[in-house]
């Protein structure tokens, strides 16, 4: 008995400070935090956070399919707030949860949820991948690029979609090879699968490669490099993989709306936050790393496209709007 | 003649190995720089120090049992049934298809028919190693474990091309009917008055998984079939000379097995998901064993032993949460208590024979 209570007393004790504790959380989807990618943006938000407000923040790494619900309702019952997660898999398990904690803030990155107390980030990576098209265009000496995706899920296609339809604007008689790495998340973590679809690419005659596929872009860039092509990367910069090889990035702005999303804390504002090139969302990675690369007929391509976005007289076709992509 | 008084068998060497276990895994934490006792304490408090952490811990030895209970009844008929993993996958597929298939007005009549599904998938995934065993002898290890993965291809392959509803990216299913949702134990505890484990998975199939304990017991020790199944286990030619048919019995207690292992899909995929996801089973089909092993193949080991595991899991869970222990050690404390509980139970048993021989020795000098 007296060990009992001992235990009771010990649990109530070291309770307390977690349940007045509001700090906000993140919980990373499968691929893993250190993916270079589109986990790892999130992460370097949160720590930027963390840097300039010197708070702390919970964080989680998902392992498997059937965890999504229970980590979230545990972060939830700590009173953890804002819940930001990185990841569409996670929006069947959100909606489903999110009226049971009321007070909490929650923000899903790439899906929308509507729920009175979800912030939906979603991108247009179809203006970015746009930009990324118009430079493969400009850079491939063959007329032929590749596209690698991660998992076959409509949100890829939207990148292929993009990226096809500004390489077809630049250079209409080129090919676009696609593949995709896989049907489940696994794809997202699958480096070997990448660079080999990067040799098969190749011998089908492809020089500039584009990959949307998380943690298996580490792969792609990787045999890109090594056989000495270039290479596009995808949701952080990942120019500096391999300096002079990886002709840009298609950078969505994962870091900043975590960054955000952890500074509104408590006040985050519910309903669905577009992040477009206009505002930044995503945008195409010039630096240091690749500057030998990119020519000045390429940037003034880039520029024109850029400003036509915005300025809506390039109307870029978001394959989710209808699952149809007007260019092959 | 007994070497050992009962309760030493039964409570004193398990625990002593447990012992073992965690000090050993104190001393890999130590290792790593983290405070073993700080561990223990998340783990306790986690798992056990509020009504939410015994509610995940309940849930998860739901799992634990049936699936314990799986490899208990295969075992008892000289059978290791390392298939858990994949019956109890292809149990969620059969119970996805019915509840998906039917549109059933209420919970109680939907729990039946989802653990005839469950259990007629989880059999059939056994019957073919079953088969091969009595009448090829292709050995049951080997062929089960074969059919863990072509049950995870199939069932990848269903996810993603058949049950995944139009227009959804996630590869799962729909989500059952709210009429088939199973009770939670927090639900039934507030119809009593009692908050308890608000928010947490535990339901309704923990009782059955308790019931499904009683009625191993009574299928093994109680049963024509189960003596026969014990027979079988215990002398192959003893069994014929009795008359028992080696390949009936073989492929009987192998349905039975997967039939159980199959039955863990009413918990985790129709009292907690609510639709069925990949990797829904989460290595409960591998941790069967060690619960079987622990519980020396007894229900009511079985039982207790899912619970210690429960409590592994989500002390672990918990421990990966709130300190830098990284997850992975979780599985290694985990398999240090497999390792001392099942594989080296002799290191702990033998001594404790000869201790309890020579306190007999001198008791009658």
């Amino acid at each position: 008995m007296s060990l009992m209570k001992t235990l009771l007393a010990g649990a109530s004790l070291s309770l307390l400070p977690l349940a007045a504790m509001a700090d906000p959380a993140l919980i990373f989807d499968l691929g893993g935090k250190f993916d270079k990618s589109f986990n790892e943006a999130a992460f370097n938000g949160a720590e930027r956070w963390k840097a300039e407000t010197g708070g702390s923040y919970k964080e989680l790494e998902m392992q498997s399919e059937a965890q999504r619900e229970q980590a979230l309702r545990r972060l939830a019952e700590t009173g953890a707030n804002p819940i930001v997660m990185t990841g569409f898999a996670f929006g069947e398990v959100l909606n489903k949860i999110a009226p049971d904690y009321p007070d909490t803030k929650f923000a899903i990155v790439d899906m929308v949820v509507e729920q009175p107390n979800v912030q939906s980030i979603v991108f247009t990576e179809e203006q970015g991948s746009y930009l990324a098209g118009v430079m493969a265009a400009k850079a491939s000496k063959s007329g032929t690029v590749g596209f690698i995706g991660g998992m076959d899920i409509p949100l890829i296609h939207k990148f292929e979609c993009g990226y096809a339809q500004g390489f077809k604007a630049t250079n209409p008689e080129g090919k676009v090879i696609i593949n995709y790495t896989g049907t489940t998340p696994a794809a997202w973590n699958d480096p070997v699968k990448g660079g080999e679809l990067v040799k098969a690419q190749i011998s089908q005659g492809a020089d500039v490669i584009y990959a949307a596929a998380g943690g298996t872009g580490i792969g792609v860039l990787q045999a890109a490099a090594d056989a000495n092509i270039l290479s596009i990367g995808v949701d952080s910069n990942q120019n500096h993989l391999h300096p002079g090889k990886v002709l840009t990035s298609m950078v969505k702005g994962v870091d900043n709306s975590i960054y955000e999303a952890f500074k509104a804390g408590t006040d985050l504002q519910p309903g669905i936050k577009v992040m477009d090139l206009a505002s930044g969302g995503v945008s195409v990675a010039l630096d240091d790393n690749n500057k030998p690369l990119v020519t000045e007929d390429m940037t003034a391509a880039v520029d024109t496209a850029s400003k036509g976005i915005t300025g809506g007289e390039i109307k870029v076709h978001d394959y989710m709007t209808d699952n149809t992509c007007p260019v092959q | 003649m007994d070497r050992m008084p009962k309760w030493a068998d039964v409570i004193l060497t398990p625990l002593l190995s447990l012992l073992l276990a965690f000090a050993i895994s104190a001393l890999v934490i130590v290792a790593i720089g983290e405070s073993p006792v700080e561990a223990l304490k998340v783990m306790v408090e986690g798992a056990l120090g509020s009504s939410y952490g015994w509610g995940f811990t309940l849930y998860y030895a739901t799992n634990f049992i049936f699936t314990g209970l799986a490899v208990t009844v295969a075992y008892h008929a000289g059978l290791f049934n390392i298939g858990g993993e994949g019956q109890a996958a292809m149990g969620g597929l059969g119970v996805a298809l019915v509840l998906l298939a039917v549109p059933w007005p209420h919970w109680a009549l939907a729990l039946p028919a989802a653990m005839v599904g469950a259990a007629v998938f989880g059999a059939l995934w056994a019957l073919i190693p079953a088969w091969l065993q009595a009448k090829r002898g292709s050995h049951i290890v080997i062929t089960t474990i074969m059919f863990n993965f072509i049950a995870a291809a199939l069932l990848n392959y269903m996810l993603v091309n058949v049950l995944r509803p139009v227009g959804s990216m996630d590869p799962a299913s729909a989500s059952f009917a709210a009429s088939t949702h199973l009770p939670k134990i927090s639900d039934m505890a507030l119809a009593f008055g009692i908050t308890w484990g608000k928010n947490t998975p535990a339901n309704v199939s923990f009782f059955v998984a308790v019931i499904a304990c009683l009625l191993v017991w009574l299928l093994i020790w109680r049963s024509r079939l189960g003596f026969e199944i014990r027979a079988l286990g215990k002398s192959e030619r003893g069994a014929v000379y009795a008359g028992i048919s080696p390949v009936k019995i073989t492929v009987i207690a192998m349905l039975i097995s997967g039939g159980l292992a199959g039955l863990m899909a009413i918990n985790n995929v129709m009292g907690e998901a609510e639709r069925l996801v990949l990797n829904a089973v989460e290595g409960a089909g591998f941790i069967g064993i060690a619960v079987a092993l622990m519980g020396r193949n007894h229900p009511v080991g079985v039982l207790l032993a899912a619970l210690l595991f429960g409590f592994l899991y989500q002390g672990g869970g918990e421990l990966a949460l709130w300190t830098s222990v990284p997850r992975e050690l979780i599985v290694v404390i985990q398999a240090l208590v497999i390792l001392f509980t099942g594989a080296l139970d002799n290191m702990v048993r033998i001594p404790l024979e000869r201790i309890f021989a020579a306190l007999r020795r001198k008791g009658k000098a």
